[in-house]
């Protein structure tokens, strides 16, 4: 895929999140071209959900450095507000882990994806519930009048993360934030939601950033991978590059973890992340690498290119001075 | 759902009942006798024989019971002599309608101060506005009504001359007096109420303002104002209406004392009086209209929580 | 299982927070919570005021003077003095008291009554304990403010009935709290344990049931006090608790209330050291409830 700089719908660079005196993110650098989808992998605590919460300026009480810049609205950092308050919903959405607890319990469905359109675009009262009818029907909720009407807690779980896909992308924003929308769900509807997440952003040319721990997902779903480790970036770039030709030791590990039948060479990463008071200052997996160097954990490595030649930000890139 | 609601409203039944057995037994042990007292100084014992008939007292205690209890249902509830009337214009048609006026007056203070004011101080986590009203919290509750009432007045009606202190206006027959002679009372009565709610609403509505919905919905572009009061606050309306189930007692309490502070003929007047002219019917009557509306307003507590939580409507 | 193993711990274990709060020790409760220590010395000093009350008063409580009435306050009567010509100052030390002595033996007879009820409610199984339980509901139906005027109506006015008056109205939370402790030791399952071993059921109860009731009780007997002397301050207030000329600070705050547009003195000054008690007993209570209590229960 050929990329110019226009096409570019989302640049993050050097994204740095305190909380406290805890350095949670370090360092982030992303971009996101305009109908991509990208996944965030690590394991919990690695911070991808944060980079998320931190996009839609959800996380209070935590201090951030670095930019965010989304085409045509700047850096999302600095905006007050009230300007991130007319973007959510609008360009930015997202979805959240446990739909279940992200609906408000006390208000049907229907009142909850009608208010966000009738808000967001202005909507008359049967003019948002003709759209939020039509929507049901576009996330596979059968007989739509009825379940407008159902309470949270009167739905399955499935059908409550279709409501939130139905919310998330009621006004089509070009962003679509999916916090690991199905880890809370039956191994059967896993499959289901991420196909129809993926066929709705596709059809109205949305980027999708999807925040998952599990590769296997991520590399049937996503064009492009971005692999965290304790709030580092390790390792980014497409899919099929970064998994078959990895460079950082760390992608190794996780894709070590991804269990295949037939096969016994199932090593799980040593060791744990380590508390925040002791993380070291250069690389953060240094602690755990099997290739660390004695400069690792003193000299943070830079972002180089796994193929020199074709240095660009979308391209593949990892970060580590003694790469496999 | 229907079973629980009538299996509630049959234990509140029973609860009725022991309430009126004790409080009818609490007449009977009232010292004097009752017919000694009717027939005065001079009597014969054939005279105070068959008015003790007459009076139904010769009949076991059930049975005396049953009869006073018919009585009452049917709004026969005996003599007032101090207030020169019968017990049931004194004291459901006269008396109630008082105190359920204070009470209606204090509790719409109490929710319209005190929830903004703990919606405020939870917004406002640990600034000097939060330890303010958490200082205003501590002494409120702890600070007796009475006092507060007679501060209140010196104040208000002696000092600035800005209310009345004394006296009865029907708020139904004259709005704007009535709400005029309502506000020092009602005042005086609801800064428990002020207290305890803001400290109430503060402590849930931080809870509920980490529940993921809440970071939904201002991930949906709601605006601020729009995720505390409609997300937050619809939230805690369930805990908030339970404690004001379980303090309504303070509340009855209260209003027993703010009368008296205010000279407002209602309930907590009537028994004060019945209890120095020894009307032992009068205080009976005082009592169980308390414990009715006591136990009337727990049980539509109990029949409000479907309403206040949706998820409670599909419990078998 | 040998019968050296059987025996059931007298206590049950404290559970987690509560345990750490015991383990914290008494003397970093004072430094960590300030606002209770300075409500504890307060409450402190009204106890010693009320012990020494003859040494620390002026004048007589009770000793008019037709020559010093209403007077607002000045050197002589640091407090004003009152319709009778009494001196406030020593009428407000004595108050104290009559306050802390009613509030006291009220509460005990409370938190006896609410003992053997509840404990029977707790033990008790089948019909008797629903007729308990129902009863118990029944006594809560009525504010405490009310059934102590139900039972001063009964019983008259006077210091004696008014304690008797306040401390049956508070049966019915007290009667509350120590069945639910009954109800948490029986869920331990010792009881039963206990019982299986055919050792006599009083004695079960003595060893096992009470002293896991005992502790929370007195917890909410320190709490109750204050509850308890405002109500009885409040009977006198309404005119049907303690009789003139009895130095009770609800009765000089109903006295005070009638010339409060001309001597506001009169009800202020015994009506501050009334809610200054109640406030420090409040916290006191709180942090005694929250270092020793931590289930949060209250009740109304």
């Amino acid at each position: 895929m050929a990329m110019t700089e226009t096409d570019t719908l989302l640049t993050v660079s050097d994204l740095t999140l305190y909380r406290g005196s805890a350095k949670i993110l370090d360092h982030v650098n992303l971009s996101l071209a305009r109908g991509e989808t990208l996944a965030l992998v690590g394991e919990s605590g690695a911070g991808k959900s944060t980079i998320a919460m931190a996009l839609m300026q959800l996380l209070d009480g935590a201090r951030i450095e670095g930019r965010a810049d989304l085409a045509g609205a700047g850096d999302l950092f600095s905006l007050s507000s009230r300007q991130m308050v007319r973007l959510r919903g609008k360009r930015l959405s997202m979805i959240f882990q446990d739909a279940g607890a992200a609906l408000n319990p006390a208000y049907t469905v229907g009142r909850q994806l009608i208010t966000t359109l009738r808000r967001n675009l202005g909507l008359t009262r049967p003019e948002a519930y003709r759209r939020a009818v039509d929507l049901f029907a576009q996330v596979g909720i059968n007989d739509a009048e009825a379940r407008l009407s159902a309470f949270p807690h009167q739905l399955s779980g499935g059908m409550q993360q279709r409501v939130m896909v139905a919310i998330a992308l009621a006004c089509n924003p070009d962003l679509l934030l999916a916090d690991e929308p199905t880890s809370a769900l039956d191994v059967t509807i896993q499959a289901q939601i991420i196909r129809l997440i993926l066929s709705l952003t596709r059809e109205r040319g949305a980027s999708c950033i999807f925040v998952l721990h599990d590769l296997a997902l991520a590399s049937q779903s996503c064009d492009r991978i971005v692999v965290l480790y304790a709030g580092q970036v390790v390792e980014s770039g497409p899919v099929a590059e970064v998994l078959n030709n990895h460079r950082h030791p760390y992608t190794r590990q996780l894709k070590s973890c991804v269990v295949e039948i037939g096969r016994a060479d199932l090593v799980a990463p040593e060791g744990t992340v380590p508390p925040h008071d002791q993380m070291p200052k250069g690389c953060r997996f240094s602690t755990r690498c099997p290739r660390a160097l004695a400069r690792c954990s003193d000299d943070a490595p830079p972002p180089m290119p796994a193929n020199p030649d074709r240095g660009g930000p979308h391209d593949h890139v990892f970060a580590c001075w003694n790469p496999e | 759902m229907l079973i629980q609601a009538l299996k509630k409203l049959g234990q509140t039944l029973v609860v009725l009942m022991i309430v009126s057995i004790a409080t009818f037994g609490l007449l009977k042990l009232a010292p004097g006798d009752p017919v000694q007292i009717m027939l005065g100084a001079e009597y014969s014992q054939e005279t105070y024989e068959s008015m003790t008939r007459e009076l139904g007292l010769d009949q076991p205690f059930l049975v005396q019971y049953a009869d006073w209890a018919m009585n009452f249902v049917q709004g026969d509830w005996g003599t007032s002599y101090i207030a020169r009337t019968d017990i049931f214009t004194y004291g459901f048609k006269e008396a109630l309608p008082v105190t359920l006026t204070l009470a209606f007056f204090s509790l719409s203070f109490a929710i319209l101060i005190g929830v903004p004011l703990g919606v405020l101080s939870a917004v406002k986590k640990d600034t000097i506005f939060d330890a303010g009203s958490a200082v205003f919290a501590l002494t409120g509750t702890a600070f007796p009504s009475f006092l507060l009432g007679i501060l209140l007045i010196w104040f208000f009606g002696v000092k600035l001359q800005l209310f009345p202190v004394m006296g009865y206006v029907s708020p139904w027959e004259d709005l704007r007096l009535g709400i005029y002679h309502m506000i020092l009372p009602g005042l005086t009565l609801s800064t428990y109420f002020i207290a305890m709610i803001t400290r109430l609403t503060r402590a849930t509505l931080i809870e509920v303002m980490d529940e993921p919905y809440i970071a939904a919905a201002r991930a949906r572009g709601e605006p601020g104002w729009r995720v505390i009061w409609v997300h937050g606050v619809r939230n805690i309306a369930m805990p908030l209406v339970t404690i004001l189930g379980l303090q309504l007692g303070t509340l009855i309490q209260g209003t027993v004392l703010t009368e008296t502070v205010f000279n407002l003929p209602g309930i907590g007047q009537m028994l004060t009086s019945a209890v120095l002219g020894r009307e032992y019917q009068v205080v009976q009557a005082g009592v169980m209209m308390t414990a009715f509306l006591f136990i009337g307003v727990n049980l539509l507590v109990d029949l409000s929580y479907p309403i206040l939580d949706p998820r409670l409507r599909d419990r078998k | 299982m040998t019968a050296k193993a059987a025996p059931a711990p007298a206590t049950v274990p404290p559970a987690g927070p509560s345990g750490n709060g015991a383990a914290r020790g008494k003397r970093s409760m004072f430094r960590r919570r300030p606002f209770f220590t300075v409500a504890l010395i307060v409450s402190l000093a009204y106890i010693l005021g009320a012990i020494f009350a003859p040494l620390v008063a002026p004048y007589d409580p009770v000793a008019q003077s037709i020559d010093a009435m209403m007077q607002p306050p000045t050197g002589a009567h640091p407090l004003g003095t009152d319709s009778y010509g009494q001196d406030i100052l020593s009428r407000v030390i004595f108050g104290a008291r009559y306050a802390l002595i009613i509030g006291f033996c009220s509460v005990l007879i409370g938190a006896v009554g609410g003992l053997i009820i509840g404990l029977a409610a707790g033990l008790s199984g089948g019909w008797l304990e629903w007729a308990l339980m129902r009863l118990i509901d029944s006594i809560l139906a009525l504010p405490s403010l009310i059934l102590a005027v139900a039972f001063i109506a009964i019983l008259g006015q006077g210091v004696d009935k008014v304690v008797i008056a306040v401390g049956l109205s508070m049966i019915g939370p007290f009667s509350r709290t120590v069945r639910a402790d009954v109800m948490q030791v029986r869920v331990q399952g010792f009881v039963e344990a206990a019982h299986l071993m055919s050792i006599p059921y009083l004695q079960v109860v003595w060893r096992h049931v009470l002293p896991n009731v005992i502790f929370p009780l007195a917890v909410q007997v320190t709490i109750r006090i204050s509850e308890a002397i405002l109500v009885s301050s409040s009977l006198s207030f309404l005119g049907i608790g303690v009789t003139p000329p009895t130095p009770d600070w609800g009765l000089m705050i109903a006295e005070g209330r009638d010339f409060v547009s001309f001597a506001p003195w009169m009800a202020a000054m015994p009506g501050f050291a009334l809610a200054l008690l109640l406030i420090a007993l409040s916290i006191v209570g709180d942090g005694i409830r929250e270092e020793f209590d931590p289930k949060g229960r209250r009740g109304s």
